[in-house]
């Protein structure tokens, strides 16, 4: 077994036995990156240097006795993280070489808890998009085939997870962008409660939604991320400030009686029949394990997309104006003057599908359009809000697909923004009512591409989300199923 | 036709707190371009603002003593618009929700009090500067000045005259002074004000259409700027033309208004809920811990003066324009027990050369109680008036107490009868001719004898003393 193919906990493990150092696993990590990185294009930086010099700071620390949560563990950034030092991208050309004079919130907690940094993951451009296409530095290919999108925006993270060139990852969901590419890539990923991860650091796409999250291969391994990243931040104002719990005490807490919510809202035509008998049999595992299923209704889930379009580029249309080309990042040396500079900077700046989102946005905030569209909109979210808070009375989590496909072809939807938009339907109301979600592996389709089952929870409900995740991963033998699919599937080909 | 003007005014003033609103840079003024930064007022990419709580208590101050109604709940919401001194390209303001509503201030003109209504107060971040450079086609950025705190006041168009609204703008700069929240320092752009004008005929209910008048950086200037505009407004009307809706530009060289460049104000500054900042809730113990800190205010000292020191409206007026002054004169009455005399030597001498000097009260060279011990000589009889002229500048030049300053002139008055009847002797035997023309009946006479004992004493004899003892002896 490479020890890149391991788990955070496994490696914790043995670096705690003293079988193996951080030193050997980044050298694991990064010979697996020099294999397929060329195939795969998980990264738009890394961090070689910097990294070996953490490894070896690991080692000191352990051969210290001074073993932290992620000492010596290699861990994937998305491009949307600043990390102080190093190029913080946010897959824009227009931040190409912009280099951050300070941390995120959580590389600070990451780095406090001993990681090791391998590089900075890619992305969609200011994570708008499901493919990873829409990245100013190419495009992140599915390690399950590569002629397919590895989902998005956190393409990068996700692949590089999937592919072992990280042992874990972090990423940012907005609409589905941590869920959505766990799910094609067959890996584990979690968007936390709004407020419950900071986002100071976190490149900002739409500030009421965004919000971090681990990408891991396992159940276990997302508990022990959200120990290190969850929590209070004084230097943001949304962030919430109640204890987090130990999540890895809701491990093996079992499933028993738990009441699962299963919204007829999300068990609609227009699914992948595969997608759909998969979720099913899952359901069905998690009900022999003595779950409860009760038949809900989210009466709002036809217009989560609708609203989704209105609120985000609202938001992301005033977040991405300091992009002007005055103070940092790329800037146009054609300008004739400064409405000219701006102009130019920002056409060649941003790219397509951010261009598109900002028009949005802006023409919604009008004067005269801001009551029949963003005004609007956030009634409509208001109700959304609702609905989860009623459906919580009957139910402690909520079970859906991830995604209505599989991984799709490179290509096959960059014409077509509505077909792309519907990747996320499934997990934009999460981010509208701001609770948690949580994708994992429920099995393969014909073809052998993953399929992701989500579980949403209450607010600051993470802990029970992983309680049901990590029985079912347990209960369906889930681990060793996706061993064995990687071994016979994954060949980099 | 006679026309009435109306005029609302907008007051930008800058919050005196330490650190700025969203972030922990210092605010003060005058410090090297760019040195007062942080990612955060820089709007650098993911960083967040954290509001600083003394800017909404300045705040909720301002709100109380303007009568204000006070929002429990209230929010931030964003202004967009690029421009290179705005790095995030929004500004932090506050839009459906201001903190404070519906209050108003009284002021006075031509002798006659009127309440004039305040819309709302709200919080906001300033923005930077632009630097431009003189010898080159570039401009410079200097981004200390974004997020130091600024409040808008803005005032109901209930003000009719240009005079009224120069006396509302005192008011309101007044008591930001007096609150002690903001430096009223309209060079250095820490109180600014805008103000939008119309014409209507007399009796009409209707408002006219407005222009809104900028960059006017003292009183007299918003005097001037708005007695402009409202002629300039008279004309067209009474030319039969239209008032164009415009913001236009106070030349203080040429002494008008000019219109802006119409591209410059076509802002649609899509508002909206900012995201990042929460609801600010304000309860009401917090309302009322602010309300147990705050001063007496211009309005209550000037009546409290009336009342207490039985000084004419006018003196109370000018001693109640500081709260320094107002506390330097009630120490100088505390100390010496007079008040119109005092209120004489604090608005006469004292207001005098601090003017001269261009000098603050709080760094005036003779302390209250010094004033007030001289004062009491005068009263003792110990100096004369004139004699305190002297004495007083000479205080205010070295800083010295009357008795040092006065043993060192040599200017302790002469009040020994004694002495002075000696005095008096000697310029009678000296005088013969003139003694004998006054006691012939020419009285113009007495004078003379006057001026000779000032002389002889060096005007250090007690005028009214020469008077009993000059009428008692020549007689």
């Amino acid at each position: 077994m490479e020890l890149y193919s391991l788990t955070i906990h496994e490696l914790q493990e043995k670096l705690r036995a003293g079988e193996v150092t951080a030193a050997d696993i980044l050298d694991s990590v990064y010979q697996r990156i020099d294999q397929v990185e060329d195939k795969v294009h998980a990264y738009i930086t890394l961090m070689k240097e910097a990294a070996q010099a953490q490894a070896a700071a690991a080692d000191t620390a352990i051969r210290n006795g001074d073993i932290k949560a992620l000492t010596g563990i290699p861990i994937a950034l998305k491009d949307i993280c600043c990390t102080q030092g190093f190029t913080t991208t946010c897959g824009s050309r227009i931040l190409h070489n912009f280099v951050p004079p300070y941390d995120a919130t959580v590389v600070e907690k990451l780095r406090a808890s001993g990681a090791v940094f391998t590089g900075k993951a890619n992305m969609d451009e200011f994570a708008m998009g499901s493919s990873t296409e829409t990245s100013s530095f190419g495009v992140t290919r599915n390690p399950w085939d590569l002629t397919r999108i590895p989902g998005g925006s956190s393409g990068g993270s996700a692949a590089a997870v999937a592919a072992d060139e990280c042992i874990a990852a972090l990423g940012s969901d907005t609409g589905g962008s941590i869920r959505q590419p766990a799910a094609l890539c067959g890996i584990v990923g979690m968007k936390p409660t709004y407020g419950r991860v900071s986002r100071f650091g976190l490149v900002a796409f739409a500030s009421s939604l965004d919000q971090i999250g681990p990408f891991t291969k396992d159940v276990e391994d997302c508990a022990i991320l959200m120990n290190v990243i969850a929590g209070y931040d004084p230097r943001e104002s949304t962030s919430v400030n109640i204890e987090v719990p130990d999540y890895r005490s809701f491990l093996s807490r079992g499933i028993e009686g738990l009441r699962i919510g299963i919204p007829r809202e999300y068990f609609i035509e227009g699914i992948d029949p595969e997608i759909l008998a998969s979720v099913r049999q899952a359901i069905a595992v998690l009900e022999k394990a003595g779950a409860k299923c009760v038949d809900i209704s989210l009466p709002h889930t036809e217009y989560c997309l609708a609203v989704y379009y209105i609120v985000a580029p609202a938001e992301a249309s005033s977040n991405l104006a300091r992009y002007d080309g005055v103070k940092y990042g790329f800037r146009s040396q054609e300008g004739r003057d400064l409405l000219d500079m701006y102009k130019q900077s920002r056409s060649a700046g941003f790219g397509d599908e951010v261009k598109r989102r900002i028009i949005i946005g802006t023409y919604v905030l009008s004067s005269g359009y801001y009551d029949a569209y963003y005004k609007k909109a956030s009634q409509v979210r208001a109700l959304i809000r609702r609905d989860f808070d009623e459906a919580f009375k009957k139910c402690d989590i909520i079970a859906t697909p991830t995604s209505p496909t599989a991984a799709f072809r490179i290509g096959e939807k960059t014409d077509d923004p509505m077909q792309m938009y519907l990747s996320d339907i499934f997990t934009i109301s999460a981010n509208m009512a701001g609770i948690p979600g949580i994708s994992i592996p429920c099995g393969f389709t014909g073809d052998g591409l993953p399929i992701g089952l989500q579980f949403l929870g209450g607010h600051f409900q993470e802990g029970t989300l992983i309680q049901a995740a990590a029985a079912y991963e347990k209960t369906a033998g889930m681990s060793a199923l996706i061993a064995r699919q990687k071994q016979a599937k994954m060949n980099f080909a | 036709m006679e026309f009435e003007p109306v005029i609302g005014l907008e007051v930008h003033a800058q919050l005196r707190t330490d650190s700025k609103i969203f972030c922990s840079c210092s605010t003060q003024f005058g410090a090297g371009p760019n040195t007062h930064t942080c990612p955060v007022c820089l709007g650098m990419p993911g960083v967040l603002p954290v509001l600083n709580r003394k800017v909404v208590e300045y705040t909720i101050k301002m709100a109380l003593a303007t009568h204000c109604r006070i929002n429990r709940e209230n929010s931030f919401a964003r202004k967009n618009y690029f421009y290179p001194d705005l790095p995030k390209g929004y500004q932090i303001s506050q839009y459906a929700y201001p903190l404070a509503e519906e209050g108003g201030i009284e002021v006075e003109v031509e002798g006659g009090k009127r309440r004039i209504g305040i819309t709302r107060i709200h919080m906001e971040e300033d923005a930077g500067k632009l630097i431009h450079d003189e010898h080159f086609p570039s401009s410079y950025v200097d981004l200390n000045r974004t997020g130091v705190p600024l409040i808008e006041i803005v005032s109901e168009p209930d003000i009719r005259s240009a005079e009224e609204a120069a006396d509302y703008l005192r008011r309101i700069h007044e008591i930001l002074v007096y609150l002690e929240i903001c430096d009223g320092n309209m060079e250095e752009g820490s109180f600014r004000c805008d103000a939008n004008v119309s014409l209507r005929p007399r009796g009409q209910e209707e408002f006219g259409t407005r222009a809104e008048l900028k960059n006017m950086n003292s009183f007299r200037n918003v005097q001037r700027a708005l007695e402009y505009e409202i002629k300039r407004q008279q004309y067209v009307l009474e030319a039969g033309g239209e008032v164009v809706q415009e913001t236009r530009l106070w030349d203080d060289a040429q002494g008008v208004t000019i219109p802006m460049r119409s591209k410059e104000e076509a802002h649609d500054y899509r508002y909206f809920p900012d995201p990042d900042l929460v609801t600010i809730a304000v309860s009401d113990a917090w309302i009322e811990e602010i309300r147990g800190t705050m001063p007496e205010l211009p309005l209550e000292k000037r009546e409290r003066f009336l009342r207490d020191y039985q000084i004419p409206p006018y003196d109370a007026g000018v001693l109640t324009t500081s709260r320094a002054l107002a506390d330097y004169y009630e120490e100088v009455v505390r100390l010496c027990g007079q008040p119109k005399v005092a209120s004489n030597w604090v608005m006469g001498d004292i207001l005098r050369f601090l003017k001269e000097d261009k000098r603050d009260i709080r760094d005036c060279p003779i302390s209250a109680a010094a004033l007030a011990e001289m004062i009491r000589l005068i009263e003792d009889g110990a100096i004369s008036g004139k004699m305190a002229k002297e004495v007083s500048e000479e205080m205010y030049r070295t800083g010295k107490p009357p008795q040092t300053v006065i043993a060192e002139k040599g200017l302790v008055q002469i009040t020994d009868e004694g002495a002075l009847a000696a005095v008096i002797e000697q310029i009678m035997a000296a005088n013969p001719t003139q003694l004998a023309q006054y006691r012939g009946g020419k009285d113009k006479l007495f004078g003379f004898f006057v001026g000779q004992v000032m002389k002889a004493t060096q005007g250090k004899a007690n005028p009214q003393l020469i008077n009993d003892l000059l009428k008692k002896m020549l007689a």
